[in-house]
């Protein structure tokens, strides 16, 4: 083979820039974390970021204070914003789950330097979505009538109702991403409280690494746990969003009533969750020259799930719309017609602007190897997954079955506040993250420098790397 | 500060130990006894004395003393010692059991009988008193919406002189020598002023006074009055009489703008009458035809209905009447339309088969000629003594009203008036602009009002007394036909009212009588020996044997005056059309939230007047829903928002009369646009030379219904009665058992071991006049929620009247449908709550538990009919005032914020009654459960039992030819179901029976919100 081509170059198939060491990759990423200085531009962001956050509990305040009227649900729209963002958020907390666990069991190397954060970003979102059901209730202080917990007078949740089910799905998949993350994160954890040089941040990161000395009984164990916790949120990245899908597809409004929602929903989840996945690397490996470890070949990757979950959504679209029209029923006739070309019809073409027509362009490697271009795309289906959201929950609603309870909807400023404000609450996250945390799984990636290839008989184990920690 | 500091205790050991046994301490200080502590409580002590003060010192220190002397009398109070009842209060029932009592409400002077729920005390629901003629068991809006008004905060409470708060005896005195004075010129300068009088006691006291004062003069004045009707009367009998129609044997009804089933005083019983003869099963239909220049709810339930402007209604008579050998040739066409014709001829030739058998009815509306045509028509079918009755006037002194306003207001503008005593009515806010009422009533040194709010007329008079609502005070009132009812009141005056009785007596010198001894005396001796048993029977039936008025023998004089030459009319020119408001009449219940709220039942609007222009002419003049218009006619200016109504003649704009008020509490002021303004004496009712200009600018219109085509879809099923008797198909589906139409389920049937209760709605009597839904707002406690959430689509009506169009936009068919909850046996709702919070029970209700709903608003989303209703806010709020908290009914869960609520096919009833029949050991019977809607339904329409016993009409009616149940398809099973409207269209004329009306302008939503 002739020379490889430089890791800027989309030719390059190289998930990590050649010539890192063991100390490189240890150097540069927990670097980040233990700098003294933090950079300017952190700030401005966390302190932006920040910002919009207390706006958001202004708005959930405002809401606690006078009630679920300021925002814009009526009768027949009882769901709006709410519903639609937790959907969104929900569909975006998939990428993590699904790099961290589905391809951890496929051996997909190249994972490895993009599932911590993935993962982080799985968390922040789920803890996004998680407000929304528990804001848009009439009565928010009365949400732990939905979980199954002994009381005097022996009631229940209706366990028929997909909201009850929500609950579990929602909460289990919250619960195991955190587990996930933190268990592939204490190994770091350790690195970091043995070189932090001030003693509260190695107090801070000893407690947080659980005692992780690195012997080879750590490793075999966590080697365990992480396999077992895999294999358990494996069926999560299904399961989470089908049971979302169930919200609209237990019920028989027309443009809900469909069978198709649960694998339309999980590949639109898929989808937008890699589109957030690329809509935060682009920038961090750019800011803090990450393009060695996040390498082109991730970026083209991701950008080939997105095509292909793109065109599985965009398959969903077509036969949702066919089904409507060959069921023969008036009103899921009515109803897809209805989102073509009814009041709420500029929804409907953005989206699918958004969501088939813009992946398209990822069919060519130029489109899929130029970071910014990619971004832009990114940024363009997370808006047109969020569109897909309000078209499925809004226009079925609007109109119904009879014509004399149509009505419209439209957010007011504290839908907006509330939806803009989770997107600052969940960047501030983010910018915590990366201050705080190595985005970048350390050990892992020194799996894939050259050193760590095996040279003798010894099996390729992460515990091989024991007395360098 | 430092002060403190110093102060910190030292504790002294041996004082510890010096304890003994339990020594309580407030402080460480105390505990330390420091002799600074000491110092500190002794210059506490002596602070004032001590520390000397200066004269400004003393000053303040007496005038606080002054003002804290009043303190002292807040001393606790001795115990007084509550016992229960030794002797139980007659007919009281412990354990909330409520009391009815019979009682009248007048609008525009005439009775309509009423049963009133009390609760301990409290009036909390109203019905219609089924012996009383006007009522039969019915009741409408405006008595319905009539107890909101008794509890409404606005109400005036205080009596005032130049907005001073006076007793009732300074006015006493004020009025004695107001009398006094006028008595020197025999009353010359005194005026009273009323509205419509029926009320005996009333007419007696002021024909006293009248007597008393004889240069004095009695005015009665009402912005809609009869006096067309009466000097119609005169034109065609050439007397007073009043004309009174029974549609029992009426198989052909012409209606020349008579809105019979919505407004007037027999409109109830009207309604009961034409509908008994809209169901095809119970014998032969009655057919209507109707001719009017709006869209009135009589014309919605019209077989046939003819838009015409107002100035060609009376032509379109004249041809009727010419067809059938009355006044003379038709006129000669000015040019009117084949429809038209062939209507005319159509009515003239069905009114003529059914000679006899059949009536004319005019509206009040219109000009006395229309009214002597229609009279003619009648007497020419031999109509009188069959449908028609003449009989003795019951309103006192009919004489013309306006006549009367006019030479009024000259009067007082010549400054022939020196005293005028308002009694009720809005005059300043409802007199024709031209008269300038306000003005002339400036020009009168003493002017007193009385009235319930403090409204538009209040302002400009410098007595203002507040009125008794009539649950608070002693009257009596007529009925349409004559029959007296005494009105009696159920509850104290809640502020400091008065009743016209007693100010009448007032200013006749007899300040002591209370309403109660001025109607008792004037009954005593008039009511039979026995009067005090006569008394109290009069009282529990709520209505006076015989009095209803004697019949009177006329013949038709006059015939039919001859047509006036039509004045030169330019093609295109507009004509603006008033009348009185289906929700707030003439302005008089303006301030009535329930009745600002409710839907007009036609274009759907809430809170707001809207000028109404029909499709074309909105096209013509380019005016869109919601664009702000400026109106002018006969020199005067109006601004007003448009909107669009099919079926509306064209070149005809309509605007109700009631709004724009200026004062008159804080529900009525700022909504709507008050027509007065543009109203002339000289065009009461319709102006000619009407320009339309926009404004370019739009006011938000609340309404409830944006959408009313039914997009081919099967709710309303319709057909005519012809194909009815075929049993064959028609529009929307076919006729059928309801049972037939359910697809297959897998859940197990519900067991039906007990009470299945179930609701029949029978489109073809229901005349859409929303009765029901003020009904059940006042039985359930739903909260008003105002204009802005309206439009946002919060209003909290558990049920609703959905209004459709069919046919031509020119001339649509209506379509009514009261949509309650459906109580689905297999209720997608129940599903879907994720906390049990909306549950079947065992009889079939679809129960809503308040208590356990957290609000995810999933039943409402994933029910098919839209009835469910959400507390977006803590809406009941407006229970928190004093006097609302006393409207609320005790039987009903008052909700609060983030709570579904929904219909309950009144469950309290339900409960009540079998609480009742287990008392007693037996089942409930059949027609023991009203609830409420059903039972204040002038038509009959809405029918409620128990769908497991099979004679119960609710089974009979479910299982009839007409059955059929909403959405069925679907397999929600609902137990509430439809009877299919039949129309009875003369075959002569081409007008089908059709639920299909085609995508228009109309059917843009989209501004809503």
């Amino acid at each position: 083979m002739s020379a490889t081509p430089p890791i800027d170059d989309p030719r390059s198939s190289e998930i990590l820039e050649p010539g890192h060491t063991f100390a490189s990759v240890t150097d540069k990423i927990s670097s980040i974390v233990l700098a003294k200085r933090t950079p300017r531009f952190w700030w401005i962001g966390f302190l932006l970021s920040f910002a919009v956050t207390l706006w958001l509990f202004a708005a959930i305040g405002v809401l606690l204070l006078k009630g679920i009227g300021v925002w814009g649900v009526d009768i027949p729209v009882g769901w709006g914003f709410a519903i639609v963002n937790f959907v969104w958020w929900i569909g975006i907390g998939h990428a993590g789950t699904l790099i961290s666990a589905i391809l951890l069991l496929l051996h997909q190397e190249w994972r490895t330097s993009i599932n911590r954060f993935a993962e982080a970003m799985t968390l922040f979102a789920v803890a996004q979505a998680g407000l929304f059901p528990l804001l848009h209730l009439g009565r928010p202080w009365l949400a732990y009538w939905l979980l199954p917990y002994p009381n005097t007078m022996a009631l229940w949740p209706q366990f028929r109702s997909p909201l009850v089910w929500d609950v579990f799905a929602v909460s289990t998949y919250a619960t195991v991403s955190l587990l996930f993350w933190y268990v592939g994160l204490i190994p770091d954890l350790a690195t970091l409280r043995d070189r932090a040089k001030r003693k509260f941040f190695q107090i801070l990161y000893g407690m947080g690494a659980l005692g992780w000395r690195g012997s080879a009984a750590h490793w075999h164990r966590y080697e365990v746990a992480y396999l077992l916790l895999a294999g358990l949120a494996t069926p999560l990245v299904v399961s989470v969003h089908t049971v979302v899908s169930f919200d609209f597809t237990i019920g028989i409004i027309p443009g809900w009533h469909a069978t198709i929602f649960p694998p339309y929903f999980v590949a639109g989840a898929i989808f937008d969750g890699f589109a957030m996945v690329l809509t935060l690397a682009i920038p961090l490996r750019k800011i803090y020259g990450l393009e060695g470890f996040i390498t082109l070949r991730h970026l083209q990757n991701m950008a080939k799930i997105m095509l292909a979950t793109g065109l599985i959504v965009g398959y969903g679209y077509m036969i949702e719309a066919f089904t409507g029209w060959y069921s023969g029923n008036v009103f899921e006739q009515y109803s897809v017609w209805n989102r073509l070309t009814g009041p709420y019809r500029h929804y409907y073409w953005a989206l699918m602007a958004c969501n088939i027509v813009t992946p398209q362009l990822l069919w060519f490697k130029r489109a899929r190897s130029t970071p910014w271009f990619l971004w832009c795309i990114a940024m363009v289906v997370n808006a047109g997954m969020w569109l897909e959201r309000f078209v499925i929950v809004v226009t079925s609603l609007h109109r119904d079955f009879l014509p004399s309870s149509w009505g419209m909807y439209a957010g007011t400023v504290w839908d907006w506040s509330t939806f803009i404000g989770t997107i600052g609450f969940f960047l501030a996250l983010v910018f915590l993250f990366i201050r705080f945390l190595p985005m970048i799984s350390i050990f892992e990636m020194r799996t894939l420098v050259p050193e760590a290839e095996v040279h003798g008989e010894a099996p390729p184990s992460p515990g091989r790397l024991e007395g360098e920690v | 500060m430092s002060d403190e500091r110093k102060l910190l205790p030292t504790l002294d050991p041996s004082r510890l130990e010096s304890l003994r046994g339990i020594e309580y301490w407030r402080s460480l200080e105390e505990l330390a006894r420091t002799p600074e502590f000491e110092a500190m409580l002794r210059r506490d002590e002596n602070a004032v004395a001590a520390e000397g003060f200066d004269r400004r010192d003393l000053l303040k220190f007496a005038g606080v003393s002054l003002a804290l002397a009043g303190l002292s009398g807040c001393t606790r109070q001795p115990t007084e010692k509550i016992v229960p009842y030794v002797r139980q209060p007659e007919e009281v029932v412990p354990g909330g059991k409520p009391l009815f009592f019979a009682t009248a409400m007048t609008v525009s002077g005439y009775a309509t009988g009423l049963l009133v729920e009390s609760h301990s005390g409290r009036p909390t629901k109203i019905e219609g008193n089924p012996l009383h003629p006007a009522s039969r068991g019915a009741a409408d809006l405006f008595a319905q919406a009539s107890l909101y008004t008794l509890y409404d905060p606005d109400r005036s409470q205080t009596l005032e002189h130049l907005d001073e708060i006076r007793p009732w005896a300074a006015f006493l005195r004020a009025a004695r020598q107001a009398a006094d004075q006028e008595k020197k010129n025999g009353g010359a300068g005194l005026r009273i002023l009323t509205e419509t009088v029926s009320s005996p006691t009333l007419a007696s006291q002021l024909r006293g006074l009248m007597q008393a004062f004889p240069g004095a003069r009695w005015i009665q004045w009402e912005p809609a009055s009869a006096d067309n009707v009466r000097e119609g009367a005169r034109l065609a009998f050439g007397q007073d009489v009043d004309v009174v129609a029974d549609l029992d044997g009426a198989d052909v009804i012409l209606s020349l703008g008579a809105d019979f089933l919505a407004c007037g005083p027999a409109h109830l019983a009207l309604t009961r009458q034409f509908a008994r003869r809209r169901r095809p099963e119970t014998g032969a239909m009655n057919r209507l035809y109707v001719v009017e220049s709006v869209s009135s709810v009589t014309g919605a339930n019209a077989d046939h209905r003819l838009p015409v402007p107002a100035h060609a209604l009376e032509e379109i008579a004249r041809r009727i009447a010419s067809s059938l050998g009355v006044g003379g040739a038709a006129p000669q066409g000015s040019g009117s339309a084949a429809t038209a014709d062939a209507f005319a001829a159509a009515a003239a030739a069905d009114l003529k088969a059914h000679a006899g058998k059949s009536v004319v009815l005019v509206g009040p509306e219109q000009p006395p000629a229309v009214h002597a045509i229609g009279y003619a028509l009648n007497h020419a079918l031999g109509n009188f003594g069959r449908t028609l009755r003449t009989i003795e006037p019951v309103a006192e002194r009919a004489s013309n009203q306006l006549a009367a306003l006019t030479e009024l207001c000259a009067d007082m503008a010549a400054g022939r008036v020196s005293t005028i005593v308002i009694l009720g009515g809005n005059p300043v806010y409802s007199a024709p602009a031209d008269l300038e009422f306000g003005k002339a009533l400036a020009r009168v040194p003493s002017r007193v009002h009385l009235s319930l709010y403090k409204d538009e007329t209040s302002a400009a008079c410098q007595w203002h007394i507040p009125e008794t609502h009539y649950l608070e005070a002693w009257s009596d009132a007529r009925a349409y036909d004559g029959t007296v009812s005494i009105v009696q009141p159920l509850i104290a005056p809640l502020y400091d009212g008065r009743s016209a009785h007693e100010v009448v007596a007032a200013l006749s010198g007899l300040p002591e009588s209370s309403a109660y001894d001025v109607v008792r005396g004037y009954w005593r001796g008039r009511m039979g020996r026995d009067f005090e048993s006569a008394w109290r029977s009069a009282l529990h039936d709520g209505v006076v044997p015989d009095t209803a008025s004697p019949e009177k023998a006329v013949s038709v004089v006059g015939g039919i005056p001859p047509a006036a030459p039509a004045p030169a009319r330019e093609a295109g020119a507009l004509e603006l059309v008033f009348r009185t408001d289906p929700k707030v009449y003439d302005g008089r219940f303006a301030n009535n939230g329930w009745l600002q709220e409710l839907p007009d039942p036609i274009t759907r609007t809430a809170w707001d007047n809207a000028v109404l222009f029909s499709l074309e002419t909105a096209q013509t003049l380019g005016i869109e829903k919601q664009d702000v218009v400026a109106l002018s006619a006969g020199g005067r200016t109006l601004e007003a928002a448009a909107w669009v109504e099919p079926g509306l003649p064209a070149g005809v704009a309509v605007l109700r009369l009631g709004y724009g008020r200026r004062l008159g509490g804080k529900v009525a002021a700022g909504v709507g646009f008050d027509a007065y303004r543009l109203r002339r004496s000289d065009a009461l009712w319709a102006a000619e030379g009407l320009t339309v200009r926009k404004t370019g600018r739009t006011h938000p219109i609340a309404c409830t219904q944006m959408h009313q085509n039914m997009e081919g879809r099967d709710i309303v099923r319709a057909s005519s009665l012809e194909e009815y008797a075929k049993g064959g198909a028609k529009e929307g589906g076919e006729h059928g058992d309801v049972a037939e139409e359910q697809p297959p389920s897998l859940y197990a049937p519900h067991p039906s071991d007990t009470y299945a209760w179930a609701m029949a709605i029978d489109l073809s009597a229901c005349v859409g006049c929303n009765a029901c839904v003020v009904a059940c707002q006042a039985e359930n406690n739903i909260p008003v929620v105002g204009k802005d959430q309206v439009r946002r689509g919060r209003e909290m009506h558990w049920l609703r009247i959905d209004h459709y169009y069919g046919g031509a936009p020119a001339n649509p068919r209506h379509f009514f449908q009261p949509v309650p909850c459906m109580h689905c046996e297999d209720a997608p709702c129940e599903l879907v709550c994720p906390v049990g919070a909306t549950v079947h029970s065992a009889e079939g209700l679809n129960d809503m538990v308040y208590n356990r709903c957290v609000g995810t608003r999933y039943c409402s989303n994933n029910c098919p009919y839209k009835v469910r209703r959400f507390n977006f806010y803590h809406f009941s709020t407006q229970f928190r005032a004093p006097s609302m908290r006393m409207l609320a009914n005790p039987d009903v869960t008052v909700r609060w914020r983030g709570v579904m609520e929904k219909c309950t096919y009144c469950v309290q009833r339900i409960n009540g009654a079998k609480i009742d029949s287990e008392l007693a050991g037996r089942k409930v019977r059949d027609g023991e459960i009203t609830p409420a809607c059903a039972q204040t339904c002038p038509a009959e329409a809405i029918v409620f039992g128990d769908l497991a016993d099979e004679g119960s009409r609710v089974s009979k009616l479910r299982a009839s030819k007409r059955g059929y149940a909403l959405l069925a398809e679907l397999g929600t099973r609902p137990r509430t179901s439809y009877l299919g409207a039949v129309r009875n269209p003369n075959p002569a004329l081409p007008d089908p029976v059709t639920t299909a009306f085609p995508r228009t302008a109309l059917d843009d939503e989209t501004g809503q919100k």
